[in-house]
C-alpha cells in the first residue's frame, strides 16, 4: 500500500488525468448505455417491425451508404492529389475542404438548397437528366455527402502520405503505367485509412440531421414517404414525447454501433497481418 | 551507352546545374557526393522521375529525355530497399516481368534463376518485413534485374546496411557487375565504397560535377580543394610554385618541396597520407624531399594511426601498427617526413 501511496505521490499527474479520462468516459458511456438498455429486446424488435422506422432506418443506411461510394469515387483521386501533388493554393484547399465540418449543418442545407435547388445551376443541369434534389433520395445522399466526406477525404490524404513516394518510383521503372502503379502499389498500401475514413463518413452520414431537414425532409421511398432516422427520433420526440422516441433512438444507436464496430474489426483484423 | 547532356534540373530550391556524364556500356560508375549534393536527384532523372528543364538523356545514343519511366528500361534500387510490404518476395520480384506483360510459362523459371544467382530462393514465399537488412537488399537487386535493365541504378545501396554485411553486399556487387555484365551506375557518399568497386568516379558537389576519373584519379590527382577533401587528402595546402620547366619549387608556410607541374603562382598541393614516410634518421633521396619535425598528434584508428608531424606545415602521416611499435613514435618526439616529388600533387 505505501508503495502505491509513494508512487502516487511521484506521479500525481498521472492521478490527475487517469480520474479526469474517467469522468469524460462516464460523460460518453452513461447516455449511451442507458439509451440502448433501457428498452427490452422485444421492444426493439417491436420497433423495428413498425414500418415507419422500419423504412427510416433502410433509407438512412442506403442513403449513407450511396453518400460513402460515391465520396470514396471522387474523394480518394483528390485525397492522391492533396497527398502527391504540391500546387499554389493547396493550403487554402485543403481548409475549404474542412468547412463543411465547421459549419452549423441547417446551414449547409440552405446553401445546398440553393445550388440543387430546380431553379438554381446545378439543380437544373441535373433536372435535364431527371435527378431532382429537393425532398428526393438523391437529396438525402447528397446532404449527407456534403457533411461527411471531409472524413473520407482527410484520412486516405493521410493514408497516400504514409506511402514512400519511392515505391511508387520503383514501379514506375519495374514498367508499371500511372494507373497500375496507383493500383497495384498506392491503393493497397493505403486502403486501410481509406477503409476506416470511409467508415468515418457512412457513420457520419447516417447520423445527419440539419442538412436533410432543410434539402429532403421526407422523401418518396418504398412506395411511401420516409425520412432518416435521426429527424424521426426528434419528430416523434417533438409530437409524442419521451417514451415514443426512446425505443427508436435505442435501436438506431444499437445499429449504429453493431456496424462501426464490425468495419473497426475488419480495419484491425488487418492491420495484423 | 549512356550519356547525359547539359542537364539541368530545378526541383523547389534544389538545382543540378548543367550535369555532362558519359558512362560506357558494361562500366562501373560511381557518383560520388556528400549529403545534399543532388546524388539521388541526378539518379532519379535518369530513371526518368523527374522533369527535365535543359539538356539531354540518352542510352544507347537514342535521345529518352521525354520519355515515360516504364518505358526506358532502368532498374533503381534505394538504400532502404523499398520493397513492396504488402507483396510477397516472389510477387515483388514478379511485379516488373508482369508490368511487362511477361508470359506466365516464363515468369517462373526467370523469377527462379535470378533468385538463385542473389541467394534468395528459400525466402520467396515470405514477406519483406520479416527479411534482415541484406535479405531486403538482395530481393531489391533481384527486383530490377529480372527485367534485364539495360543500366542498373543504385542508390547509395550500403549505406542501410551494417558493416559486416555492408563488406559482404559490396562483394556481390561486384560479383553481379562481373557476371552479368551490367551497366551500372551508383551513387554513394563513401570514398572507400567508391575506390573499390568503380571503373570511374564523377564526384558531385552542390548539383554540379567537379571532377570525373579513375579512383585513382581522384585520389591522387583531385583538381580541387573540394575533391582533395572528400577524397581524405589530410594533407592539403596553399602554396606558391616557382621555377624553370617543370620542375618547380613549391613554398608552402616557408617550407619549400620539389614537384612535378608546370603551374606556377598560387596554387594548391595535395599529399595522400600515405605517401608521408616517417623516419626517426634523415633519408637522403634524389626521388624525394626530407624534413625534419615534431610529432604534435597521434591519432589511433585501429589498423592503422595517423601520426600528425608538425614541420610546419603540419603533414598527417599514416603509419601501420606495426610499423608505429618498431619506430616507438610518442607526442613531441623530433621525426623527419619523406616525401617523393611523384607523390606530390598540385593544382
Amino acid at each position: 500500500m505505501s508503495r502505491v501511496r509513494s508512487w502516487m505521490r511521484h506521479d500525481s499527474m498521472s492521478v490527475v488525468f487517469a480520474i479526469l479520462a474517467m469522468l469524460l468516459l462516464v460523460f460518453i458511456l452513461a447516455p449511451v448505455v442507458k439509451t440502448v438498455f433501457s428498452s427490452s429486446p422485444g421492444t426493439l424488435w417491436d420497433t423495428l417491425r413498425d414500418e415507419s422506422v422500419y423504412s427510416s432506418v433502410l433509407l438512412t443506411v442506403l442513403a449513407g451508404l450511396l453518400a460513402t461510394l460515391i465520396g470514396i469515387v471522387v474523394g480518394v483521386p483528390l485525397a492522391y492529389l492533396l497527398a502527391r501533388r504540391q500546387f499554389r493554393g493547396k493550403r487554402f484547399l485543403e481548409a475549404l475542404i474542412d468547412v463543411p465540418i465547421v459549419i452549423p449543418h441547417s446551414a449547409a442545407g440552405i446553401a445546398l438548397l440553393f445550388v440543387f435547388g430546380r431553379q438554381f445551376l446545378l439543380g437544373k443541369l441535373f433536372g435535364h437528366v431527371g435527378i431532382t434534389f429537393v425532398d428526393t433520395l438523391a437529396g438525402v445522399v447528397i446532404a449527407m455527402m456534403f457533411v461527411s466526406v471531409p472524413f473520407l477525404i482527410d484520412s486516405s490524404k493521410d493514408a497516400f502520405k504514409a506511402v514512400d513516394v519511392r515505391m511508387e518510383k520503383v514501379a514506375r521503372t519495374l514498367g508499371a503505367s500511372p494507373w497500375q502503379t496507383f493500383f497495384r502499389v498506392s491503393l493497397p498500401l493505403a486502403w486501410r485509412g481509406i477503409f476506416s475514413g470511409s467508415v468515418m463518413m457512412w457513420a457520419r452520414a447516417m447520423s445527419e440531421f440539419g442538412a436533410v431537414l432543410i434539402l429532403a425532409y421526407y422523401v418518396p421511398f418504398l412506395g411511401d414517404r420516409a425520412t432518416v432516422a435521426p429527424i424521426l427520433v426528434a419528430d416523434r420526440f417533438t409530437a409524442f414525447g419521451l417514451d415514443a422516441a426512446l425505443p427508436v433512438a435505442s435501436l438506431v444507436i444499437l445499429i449504429s454501433l453493431v456496424i462501426f464496430v464490425a468495419l473497426r474489426y475488419i480495419a484491425l483484423r488487418g492491420d495484423k497481418q | 551507352m549512356i550519356k547525359v547532356s547539359s542537364l539541368t534540373v530545378k526541383l523547389g530550391d534544389f538545382s543540378l546545374q548543367n550535369v555532362n556524364l558519359d558512362v560506357d556500356s558494361g562500366e562501373y560508375f560511381i557518383i560520388l557526393g556528400p549529403t545534399g549534393a543532388g546524388k539521388t536527384v541526378l539518379l532519379e532523372t535518369i530513371a526518368g522521375l523527374h522533369p527535365v528543364l535543359k539538356g539531354t538523356v540518352s542510352v544507347d545514343g537514342r535521345d529518352i529525355t521525354n520519355l515515360q519511366p516504364e518505358r526506358r528500361g532502368l532498374g533503381i534500387v534505394y538504400q532502404d530497399h523499398v520493397l513492396f510490404p504488402h507483396l510477397s518476395v516472389w510477387e515483388n520480384v514478379a511485379f516488373g516481368l508482369k508490368s511487362m506483360k511477361c508470359p506466365r510459362r516464363d515468369l517462373w523459371p526467370r523469377i527462379e534463376k535470378i533468385a538463385e544467382l542473389m541467394n534468395i530462393d528459400h525466402l520467396l514465399q515470405r514477406k519483406p518485413p520479416g527479411l534482415s537488412g541484406g535479405e531486403r537488399q538482395r530481393v531489391s537487386l533481384a527486383r530490377a534485374l529480372v527485367t534485364d535493365p539495360k543500366v542498373l541504378l543504385l542508390d547509395e545501396p550500403l549505406s542501410a546496411l551494417d558493416p559486416e554485411a555492408r563488406e559482404k553486399m559490396q562483394q556481390e556487387l561486384a560479383e553481379i557487375h562481373r557476371r552479368l555484365n551490367v551497366t551500372i551506375i551508383h551513387v554513394t557518399h563513401d570514398f572507400e565504397e567508391a575506390l573499390s568497386l568503380g571503373d570511374r568516379v564523377a564526384v558531385i558537389n552542390k548539383g554540379q560535377v567537379v571532377q570525373v576519373g579513375t579512383p585513382d584519379d581522384i585520389m591522387r590527382r583531385p583538381n580541387s580543394e573540394f575533391v582533395a577533401g572528400f577524397a581524405l587528402s589530410r594533407n592539403l595546402f596553399h602554396g606558391n610554385a616557382a621555377g624553370a620547366e617543370d620542375d618547380a619549387l613549391v613554398d608552402i608556410c616557408g617550407l619549400r618541396v620539389r614537384a612535378q607541374t608546370a603551374l606556377r603562382g598560387a596554387v594548391h598541393v595535395s599529399i595522400r597520407p600515405e605517401d608521408v614516410f616517417i623516419t626517426r634518421e634523415q633519408v637522403k633521396s634524389t626521388a624525394g624531399d626530407s624534413f625534419k619535425g615534431v610529432i604534435a598528434e597521434v591519432m589511433d584508428k585501429g589498423a592503422v594511426i595517423y601520426v600528425a608531424v608538425n614541420v610546419p606545415p603540419r603533414f598527417t602521416c599514416l603509419v601501420s601498427r606495426q610499423a608505429f611499435g618498431e619506430l616507438d613514435l610518442k607526442t613531441g618526439m623530433d621525426v623527419y617526413i619523406t616525401v617523393r616529388t611523384s607523390a606530390i600533387h598540385v593544382f
